[in-house]
């Protein structure tokens, strides 16, 4: 096990400078805009642009940026600094890191909640009008696109421009040491628009999960010894079935911390994924590069995470 | 005084989205302290089926059985879910074809034993446990005591299905209903399987039914055999009637196709042609009649019921042609003959006795 968890931690930092080399090209060869000419001003020449570039570094080859860049990274956890706000941009991402954390964590709470009893009622009462009426909800939050289902929920909902103001809207967020009241009514309508789509996702994969557990021949054995059916399907059911969902939870929240871009912009939350809009949208080339990073980081140990827990869940899985 | 366990006209039909399946169709059986019965017949004869409704596994919204299972004095069909519980595991108890995935995989043997001492039998954990080793200790499994806290996947196969039988045996159940329990084994370890359980029976006294599709298992196994076709038992008697005068033509089939190795090798396997009938459009008359090849024109109308053969006591079976025909017909086969060339005999015997009008029905049910 040990060995194996060396070989996989050493897979995550090639896989890292993978992602950051073609992060680097990506935006080399077909940038958002050029960063130098954003900042000259309103009517910039040659000279001004030229004396930009040359401060930003951009006048050098791709090869020498890339790799002072990731020297910076190695030798000092240097990110570089934003061209936008000139400010180092690991401080910037662990500013906002802590609004990303907050608003993955509820979500992932509430989601949890509110999916996995829907699926296990559903797969337990399958085909019956609970099933059926919470399987139609379901593929309706799925099909509807989270930023559309923010935008409609600030608007009947956010106590400025809300229809019902019940909710706080967009660009409430207080950090949770500050004031832990405001901080929970600020992300409330935020958690419940992003745990919508997962919530439904994770309750149809475990009621088709479950379904299939039941029919499974260790269920029959279940029965057979004399269980009570709650115990047959709580202890030899959801105990079977609820494996790949912890997997799929993994892998869901390494993303969303990486940053809930969409959710982020739109309810207006100063996080990494709101960090990674901006940045892009001022070919902040730092700003990018460094939310990129962080997002891969996230997801490649949320995989790592994930195989050890796996093996922990289902004694059957065994690495060497 | 009455058997342990006594079927009586048992039906089972599920409603499903092509039509009713008549998984069992009017069966009657008795199984009894000490004693063995087996059930044989091809997969989808409804031998899996009648076990389960024994079990009442076989509840629900679609299925629908009537008849009676009376069990140590109860209709075990008008029980509610509750008391079936407590009878399930305890009274009953019931083993199954693949012991691998018959086992909850995520939890250790001796967690899976405990469990099923537990549900019936209010002790502590530390003595369900010790009575777990001592379940696995009895069904012959070497070092019980790190064993315990194995998984399942880190038993053989033959080792999985003890563990199985002591989960099984836990409560020491009065009736052990086994469905198929050596068919996913090897050969040699199907032998110790059967051996062991026919041990535990002799000290424990529980009646057993084993339900199998092969024969060959059963031979040394059994005191009585049901043969079970399409959800109808179309012979039944005592293990030697089975073997050595067998009456039906389906059952004739089984025996044939089991490799002997005490028979010259040409001709010695004769497979059942054909295919299982549908259990939702069943066949007119016996339902045999479609694979049956010593088949006449009238038995693709009457249907057959289950009758005593003359001069056996406890020997019934569900077939139209004459009982002194039939033995005929058996003498060839077990002599080598094939059934395309005892067929003559059928047309013979028609040609000697014209069916049409002569005989009445009765008669030619009776015989």
């Amino acid at each position: 096990m040990g060995r194996y968890i060396i070989r996989r931690l050493l897979w995550v930092i090639v896989l890292l400078i993978v992602v950051s080399a073609v992060t680097f090209l990506i935006f080399y060869e077909l940038p958002s805009a050029n960063p130098a000419v954003l900042r000259a001003g309103r009517s910039p020449n040659p000279a001004l642009i030229a004396a930009i570039s040359k401060s930003l570094g951009l006048d050098r080859p791709i090869y020498v940026q890339y790799w002072l860049y990731i020297k910076g990274i190695v030798l000092h956890f240097n990110f570089g600094y934003s061209y936008q706000f000139s400010l180092p941009v690991r401080t910037m991402i662990f500013q906002r890191l802590p609004a990303t954390i907050s608003l993955t964590v509820g979500a992932v709470v509430i989601w949890l909640l509110i999916g996995i009893p829907i699926g296990i009622i559903s797969a337990v009462r399958s085909r019956s009008v609970m099933d059926r009426t919470a399987m139609g909800g379901a593929l309706l939050a799925i099909s509807a696109p989270s930023y559309w289902l923010g935008l409609v929920a600030l608007y009947l909902f956010a106590n400025d421009i809300g229809i019902v103001k019940i909710f706080d809207g967009a660009g409430t967020y207080t950090g949770l040491t500050a004031d832990p009241g405001r901080w929970f009514g600020s992300l409330l309508l935020p958690w419940i628009v992003l745990a919508a789509a997962f919530a439904a996702f994770y309750s149809r994969l475990l009621r088709s999960n479950l379904i299939e557990t039941m029919s499974e021949d260790y269920i029959r054995t279940a029965r057979a010894k004399g269980l009570s059916e709650r115990r047959v399907i709580w202890h030899h059911g959801v105990r079977a079935a609820i494996t790949p969902i912890i997997t799929v939870l993994g892998l869901d929240i390494g993303t969303l911390l990486g940053g809930a871009v969409l959710i982020e912009t739109v309810f207006n939350i100063p996080g990494v994924g709101r960090l990674a809009y901006m940045g892009i949208e001022n070919a902040d080339l730092p700003v990018i590069q460094g939310t990129v990073l962080f997002g891969a980081f996230f997801i490649v140990i949320a995989n790592l995470v994930v195989d050890i827990v796996y093996a922990f869940l289902d004694p059957r899985v065994r690495y060497a | 005084m009455s058997p342990l366990l006594e079927v009586s006209d048992l039906r089972v039909e599920f409603s499903t989205e092509d039509g009713i399946v008549h998984a069992v169709d009017g069966i009657s059986y008795a199984a009894d302290t000490g004693r063995t019965l087996c059930i044989v017949g091809e997969s989808g004869s409804g031998k899996s089926v009648t076990s389960l409704t024994t079990l009442g596994l076989t509840r629900g919204r679609n299925t629908r059985v009537s008849g009676k299972i009376e069990f140590d004095g109860r209709d075990l069909l008008t029980l509610s879910g509750d008391e079936m519980r407590s009878i399930r595991g305890n009274d009953i108890a019931m083993i199954f074809q693949d012991p691998l995935s018959s086992l909850h995989p995520f939890y250790k043997v001796g967690a899976q034993l405990i469990e099923a001492i537990r549900v019936h039998r209010s002790v502590s954990r530390s003595s369900a446990r010790d009575r777990s080793v001592e379940l696995l200790t009895m069904v012959g499994i070497p070092d019980p005591q790190r064993r315990v806290d194995q998984y399942p996947h880190e038993f053989s196969g033959g080792m999985r299905q003890r563990v199985m039988i002591a989960m099984a045996l836990a409560n020491e159940p009065k009736l052990l209903i086994a469905d198929e329990p050596t068919t996913a084994l090897d050969v040699t370890v199907q032998a110790q399987i059967l051996e062991l359980l026919q041990e535990l029976q002799h000290r424990l006294g529980m009646a057993i039914i084993l339900i199998t599709h092969d024969l060959g298992v059963v031979a040394e196994f059994a005191d009585e055999i049901a043969v079970m076709y399409a959800g109808r038992i179309v012979e039944r008697g005592s293990a030697e009637q089975i073997f050595f005068s067998p009456q039906h033509p389906y059952t004739w089939g089984l025996l044939k196709s089991i490799p002997r190795l005490d028979t010259p090798r040409e001709g010695e396997l004769v497979p059942i042609s054909g295919r299982p009938p549908s259990l939702i459009q069943r066949p007119s008359g016996c339902f045999f009649h479609p694979r049956c090849p010593y088949v006449r024109d009238e038995h693709k109308r009457i249907d057959p019921s289950l009758s005593d053969v003359a001069g056996e006591p406890g020997h019934e079976a569900a077939c139209l042609l004459p009982t002194e025909l039939r033995s005929r017909i058996w003498r060839g086969l077990a002599a080598g003959e094939t059934p395309a060339e005892l067929r003559r005999l059928v047309v013979e015997d028609g040609q000697t006795v014209p069916v049409s009008g002569r005989r009445p029905l009765s008669q030619e049910e009776g015989s």
